[in-house]
């Protein structure tokens, strides 16, 4: 199954709806700053609380999202504090969706009892269902198109919390997520505000710019 | 937040009075100002500085800090004006000082000669309404030169033996080249096309009061937090505010042109952050509010005596919108490239410029460019292969591989003037002002398709000869977004198939100027920001001069 939201205008619309070291140097009280500014705001959104989800909703979008981004060796949605990034985003930027997220957490349970009599809920279920249920709950949704939705145009419940979950992930620790940076550490993005050529393994050996031999009349 | 200086009451009749400050309102302000008229600038958005400016993507996209915010300023869609409207977003631009500037690529491309007569070169095209500009390339160069020494634009004169003639070099030599204009220059020179050092409006050298860029990696959709982005915040604004004569007043939605019995312009009425309303009182009104917001000011100002919108005899205010055509190609290679460091664009070509529309069958011109230009969420939600599981183990490995090892290919294009592809006044939809909605009407003409898929084509030919592990391209559909806004009040010497003149004075209204993307005849290539500041100089003097001959302002 593919992304939805495969193309940049794609991406916009939804989110709208989307030198050298020397140099450097002479520059540091306006790098300092900001990278103060994060750090600050790393502190500020270390959260332990709920806001919107009750305790019971917020320990299914924890397991949800931690089967969107696991845990293995790297870290990953639940270590990320994916969970606060997303009841931050339903009090605030986010609050159209919180029916979604409603509907979409009844949903996931009710399929739960029914595949897995016995288990009451999502997050009760083992990695190896989990897994299972979420494959059979986004097939479904694909099959029923815009049964779970609130229009036909609306994104789903596993679309928004996938969205919510990639975000909280992989956002600047200023915006509630990210926690110590580790989705950053995931991608292998450098969490530093200034950086200096050569950047990577293509520019390292690079001779300088030449024009085409031969060519400059090409006109 | 940076207060100006001067302060006038709106009852104060100034001598200018600009709506927008963002590329072209900030020069024709900074030149005016500084020629030593009085000047006010209305601008809708807030007063932000660097030390607002950030790269928390809620802040910034969820929350629209720098661009208009759909659910106060909802805009509308339709294919044609047969078809129902959708609210969607279908414009983006900016609303802070420094308007779409502030968060811009700064790819900063010279028009070519070809582009102001084209017309006359091809002839006419079915299904277009295609035209000469009134001034040449010629006319434009001393402002184009100006543009790069006033603001600071990275570049090396020569480099591309497609360039139009220049009078002088860059100011400054090009930013550093990223591992994907390595990757794109070795290919491309290798299939005989001409790669050079893009030329950007980013400083790689420091200005006073400016850093060069420290290559945060935050710059498509983001405010630069040193300074280095040559934007009409970091530039022409300070000029302007410098002078003493210039008030940037931030959080001012013009809404309206008053003209008296005469039909001259006596000053704009706008909504202050409460929702007041006040008349700024001027000598003469320039509007720069963007190719979507100049057309709908003027048919918001409609009245008895201008029953079709204001400067709109030619029944042309609104039409012939141009978002400039594109495609992009996607490819990963074996080792880290770390894109994500830096400004976005360090290597293009031009050698599609005017493409041989006889021998492809389609008219049109391009370029295309090596970049990436993508946040870690961007990345994650446009950029992975197709076939990528969207959740799951193998969707965190292969998010984790790509990151650093990804680049695109951007393609850049013309999109010819289609009378029915305009900005009008939406007839249900209503802003948080109570004003009607601005609505998109577009279609892409056939030809701008088939360009944007040739280049593509092109795009992927070159990431297979640079030895791309994987490459991909989506494909190429109608346009239902716009952030290149061009054409929408087009120059010309006839008034009845234009609304402005050759010096930007609208036929009707001899106090009344426009200048920005809606005054651009032909699209270019993809890049209209350093046109727009070009003609914004030439506006300026233009006006100045006909100003100090008592023409304007008596």
């Amino acid at each position: 199954m593919e992304f939805d939201c495969s193309s940049r205008r794609d991406f916009l619309l939804r989110m709208g709806g989307i030198a050298a070291a020397s140099l450097i140097q002479t520059q540091w009280p306006a790098i300092a700053a900001a990278a103060q500014h994060a750090h600050q705001a790393v502190k500020s959104g270390s959260s332990q609380s709920f806001a919107v989800l009750t305790p019971e909703q917020a320990k299914e979008v924890e397991a949800i999202s931690a089967c969107i981004i696991p845990t293995d060796e790297q870290p990953g949605a639940r270590e990320a504090g994916v969970v606060y990034f997303i009841d931050i985003a339903l009090k605030t930027f986010a609050s159209d969706t919180k029916p979604v997220y409603d509907q979409g957490i009844s949903e996931l349970n009710a399929l739960t009892m029914k595949l897995y009599p016995g288990v009451s809920r999502f997050s009760a279920a083992t990695a190896e269902q989990q897994d299972k249920i979420l494959t059979a709950y986004t097939a479904d949704q694909e099959r029923t198109r815009g049964r779970f939705r609130r229009s036909p145009d609306s994104p789903d419940f596993f679309q928004t919390i996938s969205f919510h979950t990639i975000f909280g992930f992989l956002v600047d620790p200023e915006g509630g997520g990210n926690r110590d940076y580790v989705g950053w550490k995931v991608i292998n993005r450098d969490p530093a505000h200034s950086f200096s050529p050569p950047f990577g393994f293509y520019d390292k050996d690079y001779p300088g710019w030449h024009p085409a031999s031969g060519d400059m009349d090409k006109k | 937040m940076t207060q100006s200086k001067v302060i006038y009451k709106p009852s104060d009749e100034v001598d200018f009075v600009i709506v927008g400050s963002g590329a072209a309102g900030g020069v024709i302000a900074k030149e005016l100002s500084t020629n030593g008229f009085r000047v006010v600038v209305l601008e809708q958005g807030p007063y932000l500085t660097e030390n607002d400016f950030t790269h928390n993507e809620v802040k910034v996209f969820s929350e629209h800090l720098l661009t208009n915010n759909p659910k106060t300023r909802p805009t509308t869609f339709r294919k044609t004006p047969q078809d129902k409207i959708k609210t969607q977003q279908s414009i983006l631009y900016g609303t802070c000082v420094g308007g779409s500037s502030v968060h811009f690529t700064a790819n900063f491309w010279r028009f070519h000669e070809i582009d102001f007569i084209e017309h006359s070169k091809v002839g006419d095209i079915p299904g277009a309404n295609f035209a000469d500009w009134p001034i040449t390339y010629a006319d434009l160069e001393p402002y184009y030169t100006k543009v790069e020494w006033e603001i600071g634009v990275s570049g090396l004169a020569g480099a591309s033996p497609f360039d139009p003639p220049r009078s002088k070099q860059y100011p400054m030599p090009p930013l550093p080249v990223k591992g994907s204009g390595v990757i794109f220059e070795r290919a491309a020179s290798k299939l005989g096309y001409h790669p050079f050092p893009a030329p950007m409006a980013i400083l790689s050298q420091p200005r006073p009061g400016r850093s060069a860029c420290v290559n945060c990696g935050f710059c498509l959709g983001f405010g630069c937090e040193v300074g280095a982005k040559s934007t009409s915040l970091s530039t022409v604004i300070r000029m302007a505010e410098k002078t003493g004569r210039c008030e940037i007043r931030p959080n001012s939605y013009a809404h309206k042109i008053e003209t008296d019995k005469n039909g001259r312009a006596t000053g704009v009425v706008y909504f202050d952050a409460k929702k007041n309303t006040h008349l700024q009182k001027a000598k003469a009104v320039i509007v720069s509010a963007n190719g979507a917001e100049t057309p709908r000011l003027l048919l918001l100002s409609a009245s008895s005596q201008f029953p079709n919108g204001l400067a709109n005899s030619s029944g042309y205010v609104g039409k012939h919108l141009m978002p400039n055509s594109s495609a992009i190609a996607y490819g990963v290679f074996d080792e880290p490239l770390n894109d994500y460091k830096g400004f976005a664009v360090s290597r293009i070509f031009h050698d599609f410029y005017e493409l041989d529309a006889n021998k492809l069958g389609f008219h049109g011109g391009g370029g295309l460019d090596a970049r990436f230009d993508l946040s870690p969420l961007a990345f994650a939600m446009s950029a992975l292969p197709p076939g990528t599981p969207r959740w799951g183990k193998e969707f965190k490995k292969t998010l984790a591989q790509n990151f650093t090892r990804t680049m695109e290919i951007f393609c850049h294009g013309t999109s010819l003037p289609v009378e029915s592809n305009s900005i009008s006044l939406d007839d249900e939809v209503k802003d948080a002002w109570g004003l009607p909605a601005l609505r998109m009407t577009f279609r892409d003409h056939p030809d701008d398709l088939k360009l944007a898929g040739w280049m593509q084509a092109r795009a992927l030919e070159i990431l297979d000869a640079a030895g791309a592990k994987t490459k991909w391209s989506n494909p190429v559909t109608e346009q239902q977004f716009a952030v290149h806004l061009l054409g929408t009040c087009r120059m010309g010497k006839d008034p009845k198939t234009s609304v402005i003149d050759p010096d930007h004075r609208t036929h009707d209204v001899p106090n009344l100027f426009l200048c920005d993307g809606s005054s651009l005849v032909t699209s270019g290539r993809g890049q209209p920001t350093m046109t727009i500041q070009a003609l914004s100089y030439r506006a300026a003097d233009r006006i100045t001069a006909q100003a100090k001959s008592g023409a304007i302002l008596s």
